[in-house]
């Protein structure tokens, strides 16, 4: 039962999740990260680290789509292992989820 | 020319070292020192041996070992076998990451009597570690008090609470599951000395308890007095405490064997009994101070809890290693930004740290990897501004020297052999692994004798 990245994430990439996960298994391209489902061992480090709350249990939103999107996407984008610099809309989109009361 | 860097202690916060060093731009070989024969620190003999999924970990370490530069010396204590002063001449960087598996004590009259014991030892005990696994614990009375309010706390208490059957698929150690098979206790009460709010329980880990098949979690609603809390608290530990008054109406009809119970606001006072723990008695408690900043304080009022096992999981704290300045109040190594420090204030060259003995025991696995990457940055920034590279040759004496004074000491491929045989071991009998617990057999299952 891993743990998944849902929408909150777009065009955000703050990454700090990153930096803390023990397996390596965030996945992105430019837009934003997933998690593979396979590799991920449900240690919840990266929960508290995200500022937009994008992480979640996969038992919390059972049925959602979400969980097939990560693995299918964690499978064909490449790894992220080190923090990144923050998208140009990071800070903005930060600044919506919090106005619309998602963080 | 290539640096060398040794690393002190195979847990994650030397091997989150040793990848981003390895992984740098800068030409370098690692060597890690582990007092054990056998790595993964508190990854092996700290996380519970029924959370099989988060010892998946130890592949990426096994990755990173794989690396050519690296080598693991295994059976090799710091400060006692090999010094820090002949590691600063052999090295151009040194990195502690020794780990902080001492415990704390409650400071109160009785707390020495027999059947009080430190989570950290039963802990160490039920995953097999050499230097405990011939502790004892009186399984005997009905109940159990674990003192403390984190993720330790539960650990234990699922421990106690898991039947002989549920145990029986994960690595607890052999001794450990004999002993639990014949335990004697139904109540394990968890306390706090600050209310559910202020508790530091991961969710998962609370989640997890209604899903025992002989135990019940168990929390009386009128412990939760939310008339001075700030919304703003409340909305923080709403998922907790949804789950705490989950446990409010266990279900009767299904008379579970064993329960754990949640007590709040309950400070140890003393521990009665002269042979072996009788009771324990608590103060009550009131908080004081600002949201997010509330103390506990105590009252007049008074509750015993009669028990006849006491575990205190109430923080853990680094050891000293000689040649290197520790701070004894808080237990770690001072140091900034991963660089030692005096108690001064300064910079100790070529000494750093990482994890555990850097920031305190706080924090989980991947937690240690953000630091060991930050001290790592601070590593090569310092290399990368010095021009002068340890000869490689003093590196060679020391490893030469370690063969004739240590000659026991075990190699990754020795650890593997000994990984294989656990693995075997396990096999046999339905478990994922049986631990070797006894240095002498890890030698000679590593081949080092
Ligand atoms: C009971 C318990 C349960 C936990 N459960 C979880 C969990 O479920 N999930 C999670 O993510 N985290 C968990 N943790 C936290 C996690 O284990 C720690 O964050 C992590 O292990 C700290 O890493 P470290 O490398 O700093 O120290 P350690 O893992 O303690 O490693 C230090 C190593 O250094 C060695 N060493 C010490 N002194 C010397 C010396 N002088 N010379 C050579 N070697 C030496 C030690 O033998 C040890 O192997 C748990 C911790 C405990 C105590
Ligand atoms: S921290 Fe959160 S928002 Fe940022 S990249 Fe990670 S999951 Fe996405
Ligand atoms: S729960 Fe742990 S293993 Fe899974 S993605 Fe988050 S940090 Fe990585």
């Amino acid at each position: 039962m891993p743990h998944i990245v849902t929408d909150n994430c777009s065009s955000c990439r703050f990454t700090d999740c990153v930096s803390v996960c023990p397996v390596n298994c965030f996945h992105g391209d430019a837009g934003r990260l997933y998690i593979d489902p396979d590799l991920c061992i449900d240690c919840g480090a990266c929960i508290p680290k995200c500022p937009v709350g994008a992480i979640v249990e996969d038992i919390d939103i059972l049925g959602s789509p979400l969980i097939d999107l990560n693995a299918e996407k964690a499978a064909s984008l490449p790894v992220i292992m080190t923090k990144q610099s923050p998208l140009p809309g990071a800070d903005k989109r930060r600044e919506e989820l919090m106005a619309e009361g998602l963080v | 020319m290539i640096k060398s860097i040794a690393i002190v202690g195979s847990g994650p916060a030397g091997f989150y070292a040793a990848e981003a060093l390895l992984n740098a731009d800068t030409d370098v070989r690692v060597d890690m020192y582990e007092r054990l024969p056998v790595p993964f620190g508190l990854v092996r003999y700290g996380v519970a041996p029924d959370h099989q999924k988060l010892k998946r970990v130890t592949a990426v370490f096994e990755g990173i070992a794989a690396h050519p530069n690296f080598q693991f010396f295994g059976n090799v204590t710091v400060g006692q076998d090999v010094l820090i002063t002949e590691l600063e001449t052999a090295y151009d960087a040194i990195i502690i990451a020794s780990g902080a598996i001492s415990d704390r004590k409650l400071g109160i009259a009785g707390e020495n009597v027999s059947g009080s014991v430190s989570a950290t030892e039963f802990v160490s005990w039920y995953n097999g570690h050499p230097e405990f696994r011939d502790h004892n614990f009186d399984l005997s009375h009905p109940c159990a008090v674990v003192i403390g309010n984190g993720n330790v706390a539960l650990d234990v208490s699922r421990i106690l609470a898991k039947s002989p059957e549920e145990l029986a698929s994960s690595d607890i150690s052999k001794h450990a599951l004999e002993a639990l098979s014949t335990s004697k206790i139904t109540d394990i009460v968890v306390v706090g000395r600050r209310g559910p709010l202020q508790a530091s329980f991961s969710i998962r880990e609370l989640r997890e308890l209604s899903t025992l098949t002989g135990a019940e979690p168990v929390f009386d609603p009128s412990e939760l007095d939310t008339t001075d809390i700030s919304p703003e608290e409340l909305k923080d530990a709403e998922r907790m405490l949804g789950i705490l008054k989950g446990f409010a109406h266990p279900d009767s009809s299904r008379q579970a064997p064993k329960r754990i119970h949640f007590r709040f606001l309950l400070s140890p006072q003393s521990i009665q009994g002269t042979e072996a723990v009788d009771s324990i008695t608590f103060a009550r408690c009131k908080l004081e101070g600002e949201a997010f900043n509330r103390r506990p304080v105590t009252t007049e009022g008074r509750e015993t809890i009669p028990a006849g096992l006491v575990l205190r999981s109430v923080g853990y704290r680094g050891s000293e290693i000689p040649g290197v300045p520790f701070d004894d109040a808080a237990g770690i190594i001072p140091s900034k930004e991963g660089r030692v420090v005096d108690l001064e204030g300064q910079l100790k060259s070529k000494l750093y740290t990482a994890g555990w003995i850097r920031r305190g025991p706080s924090g989980i696995i991947g937690t240690n990897r953000a630091c060991a990457n930050e001290t790592v940055e601070a590593v090569l920034a310092d290399l990368g501004t010095s021009s002068i590279a340890c000869d490689p040759a003093l590196r060679e004496q020391l490893l030469v020297k370690l063969k004739t004074i240590k000659p026991t000491n075990v190699d990754f491929s020795g650890w593997q052999r000994i990984d294989d045989l656990e693995r075997k071991a396990g096999e046999a009998c339905g478990k994922p692994r049986e631990k070797i617990t006894s240095v002498s057999e890890m030698l000679l299952a590593a081949g080092a004798t």
